[in-house]
């Protein structure tokens, strides 16, 4: 069965595709068969249920299903509500990496889960193991008031070029490519494997800025200008350049040396510059370059949708506003400048407060789709904020959309705030866990749940991992948290400075780590630190900066903390 | 028999279902206090030849035993939070996973 996929301003799979991705399914199917009735060992089983995006996780099995650069249409939103409700326990979590997680499938279930994807289009494929990795992009793409160019072609483009690369499939490790096309890096590029970043050359030629050897995990790492312009129609030779570099020179001795980062970094930038370009200039590079004819194909997917022609201020919006202080808030922090006058583009906290960063139930995922048809043609996006994202709405209908989310729980104005936390799933759920991340973003959120102090504060992210690995990309938070075990307990690390941008930096560590429990006050203290020190509308990355991390380390030192008001920690774990 | 210094038990997850479960001495259970503790090398030897049994038999997955403490109606409890997660579930949806059914 397919279901009717409505139209839409993205790419949707072609008959190639559509087949390559039920002849995965129906493979998985007979290996879970051969599995289940003893034929295949799990030695043999694990690296085939990883490369279909299935994990073993603390309490069971999870799924990672490949959300492209991000963009889902309604159709597809509704059936991950479907498939939360008929194979997992009625909610998913959305990731840092643009991605959707189930917690709870069974394997038996999952070749039925994965034929329910494939009928929209969607796959686990390569959201595990040492290939490339779901190319992420911008979640503002094709809308941004400050965009050069949508990224999403490119990201389809490499999309199609590294799905099942036969050369590349197995790689020294996992290989992450993100994407920008606009001014403001909103897609982390410095601190992904390879980041491409589109710019325009002296020329008015568009082109990419190519960034290597960026990433988190045990060894962070920002990414460094490997070619300064390179021109659209050469990425594909020139990715093929690289990934063979590091294919063929990365560290397949020790798991933790194994990524780009290291390469890049013990051979030396100029060096591993000279080898990509040798490389590049060996290949055949017309055999290799993307057929015109197919770029265009794949541009012509991505065409701007036929916007009504409007005033850019919207009466009906001004009316609202001024009528409704809390739709006021919503509209002054959620929603971002967009290309089109009379449009704008509405980030969707999933970020209550006290809430699960990420985490949406069914109804919720059938609310955004619904909303989705009315207001934003059909199309959402996930954020590496975790959070979703309509790209088309119009200015008036701004209200009417705003009190259907309010009736979802959806209408939580924290965008970029500090209670927009960003957190990994942690002990709750990764068997990978050293701590705790959720209930940390828990007791701070509500913490700070006064809405008119979180608006002065201003923007501050705060970001949370359950280990080393860094999911909760803590290192590049202004506040950072690391869960790691000190003597048998759950111990907080702090790191502040880490800034994803295009003016990236890794965190710095604070001090020593703290009790779960201590958390929440020492957020409070390092808050105060800033508050007492910014100049006029600075933000929290700008005063740390200017002040220096020393005038933060008093915020460590126990004094007299507030009283803890009653907090998910409090009850968390029962243990 | 050398006596250890914590008693252990025999810890896994279900092969198509991904539950954990833990070894009762007879079977398994999704419940850890059904779970039989070792106390002596020899008994963790038949746990450790057990879980390999299990494992061959493509019933089980991802086999750990772990360190537990007994209750005084000698039941065990896991020591380290990290085990003590896996008998409950997420901490966070107490509507979820093993401690919602108990
Ligand atoms: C099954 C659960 C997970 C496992 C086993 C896992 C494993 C890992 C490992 C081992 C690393 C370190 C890689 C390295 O340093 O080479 C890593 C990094 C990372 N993971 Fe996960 N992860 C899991 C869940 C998640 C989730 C839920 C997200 C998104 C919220 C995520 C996003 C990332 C990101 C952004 C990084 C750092 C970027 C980088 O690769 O350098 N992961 N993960
Ligand atoms: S950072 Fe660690 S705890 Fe968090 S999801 Fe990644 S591997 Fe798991």
């Amino acid at each position: 069965m397919n279901v009717p996929v409505k139209p839409q301003h993205f790419y949707s799979y072609d008959e190639f595709d559509a087949a390559f991705v039920r002849s995965r399914v129906a493979e998985f199917r007979e290996q879970v068969q051969r599995r289940l009735s003893g034929a295949l060992t799990e030695e043999e089983f694990r690296p085939l249920r990883l490369m279909n995006g299935l994990y073993l996780q603390l309490h069971a099995y999870m799924l990672r299903i490949a959300v492209p650069y991000g963009t889902l249409s309604s159709t597809q939103m509704r059936q991950f509500a479907h498939i939360a409700e008929k194979w997992d326990k009625g909610y998913g979590h959305f990731t840092t990496r643009q991605n959707i997680q189930f917690n709870w499938p069974k394997l038996v279930d999952v070749p039925d889960i994965l034929d329910a994807l494939a009928d929209v289009n969607m796959h686990a494929i390569q959201t595990s193991g040492n290939c490339i990795r779901n190319v992420t992009a911008d979640h503002f793409s094709g809308v941004a008031a400050d965009e050069i160019a949508d990224p999403r072609p490119t990201a389809e483009l490499l999309r199609q070029w590294s799905s099942n690369h036969p050369e590349f499939s197995f790689l020294p490790r996992k290989f992450k490519v993100a994407v920008s096309g606009a001014v403001h890096d909103r897609a982390a590029t410095r601190v992904h494997d390879v980041g491409l970043r589109i710019v325009q050359n002296e020329g008015g030629e568009i082109g990419y800025e190519v960034l290597a050897g960026g990433g988190l995990g045990r060894t962070p790492m920002v990414g460094h200008i490997v070619r300064e312009f390179l021109p659209k129609a050469e990425l594909l030779p020139y990715m093929e350049a690289l990934m063979r570099v590091y294919n063929s020179h990365g560290r397949r001795d020790n798991k933790f040396k194994a990524r780009i980062k290291i390469l890049v970094h013990e051979t030396g930038l100029d060096e591993i510059r000279e080898q990509i370009e040798a490389e590049f200039e060996s290949l055949d590079k017309a055999a290799i370059a993307a057929d015109p004819a197919e770029i265009a194909r794949i541009e012509a997917q991505f065409v701007p949708p036929a916007y009504e022609a409007l005033p850019d201020v919207s009466d009906v919006m001004k009316k609202a506003k001024a009528a409704n202080s809390e739709f006021a808030r919503f509209v002054d922090i959620n929603t971002a400048p967009h290309k089109q006058a009379g449009y704008t583009i509405v980030t969707v906290s999933l970020k209550p407060i006290g809430g699960v960063p990420g985490d949406a139930t069914a109804a919720q995922m059938r609310v955004l789709a619904e909303v989705s048809d009315k207001y934003s043609l059909s199309e959402l996006r996930v954020s590496h904020e975790q959070n979703i994202v309509l790209p088309y709405v119009k200015k008036d209908d701004l209200f009417a959309l705003w009190q259907e989310l309010k009736a979802a729980d959806l209408a939580t104005a924290n965008a970029s705030l500090i209670t927009d936390i960003i957190s990994c799933p942690g002990l709750d759920y990764c068997s990978l866990a050293t701590a705790r991340s959720i209930p940390i973003a828990q007791a701070i959120s509500e913490r700070f749940a006064d809405p008119d102090r979180q608006r002065l504060i201003g923007k501050l992210g705060i970001k949370i991992s359950g280990c080393i690995n860094a999911c909760g990309h803590h290192h590049v938070a202004g506040i950072g948290i690391l869960g790691l075990e000190k003597s048998g307990e759950e111990s907080y690390q702090i790191t502040l400075g880490g800034d994803p941008t295009l003016s990236a930096s890794i965190g710095e560590r604070l001090g020593p780590g703290l009790r779960a429990e201590e958390v929440p006050d020492a957020i409070e203290r390092i808050v105060g630190v800033y508050l007492a020190h910014r100049d006029l509308d600075e933000d929290f990355i700008h005063t740390y900066r200017r002040i220096g991390h020393d005038a933060f380390k008093s915020a460590l030192v126990t004094g007299t903390p507030r009283a803890p008001a009653a907090s998910p920690l409090d009850q968390g774990g029962g243990i | 028999m050398a006596r250890i210094k914590h008693p252990k038990i025999l810890t896994a997850s279900d092969l198509k279902q991904g539950d954990v479960i833990f070894f009762t001495g007879t079977g398994w259970s999704r419940h850890h206090l059904d779970a039989k503790p070792a106390q002596t090398d020899g008994e963790i030897a038949a746990l450790e030849a057990q879980a390999k049994a299990d494992v061959a038999a493509n019933r089980i997955l991802d086999v750990q035993i772990i360190d537990v403490a007994l209750r005084e109606d000698g039941r065990p409890e896991p020591i380290h939070y990290r085990e003590k997660m896996r008998t409950l579930g997420p901490s966070v949806r107490r509507d979820l996973g093993k401690q919602a059914a108990s």
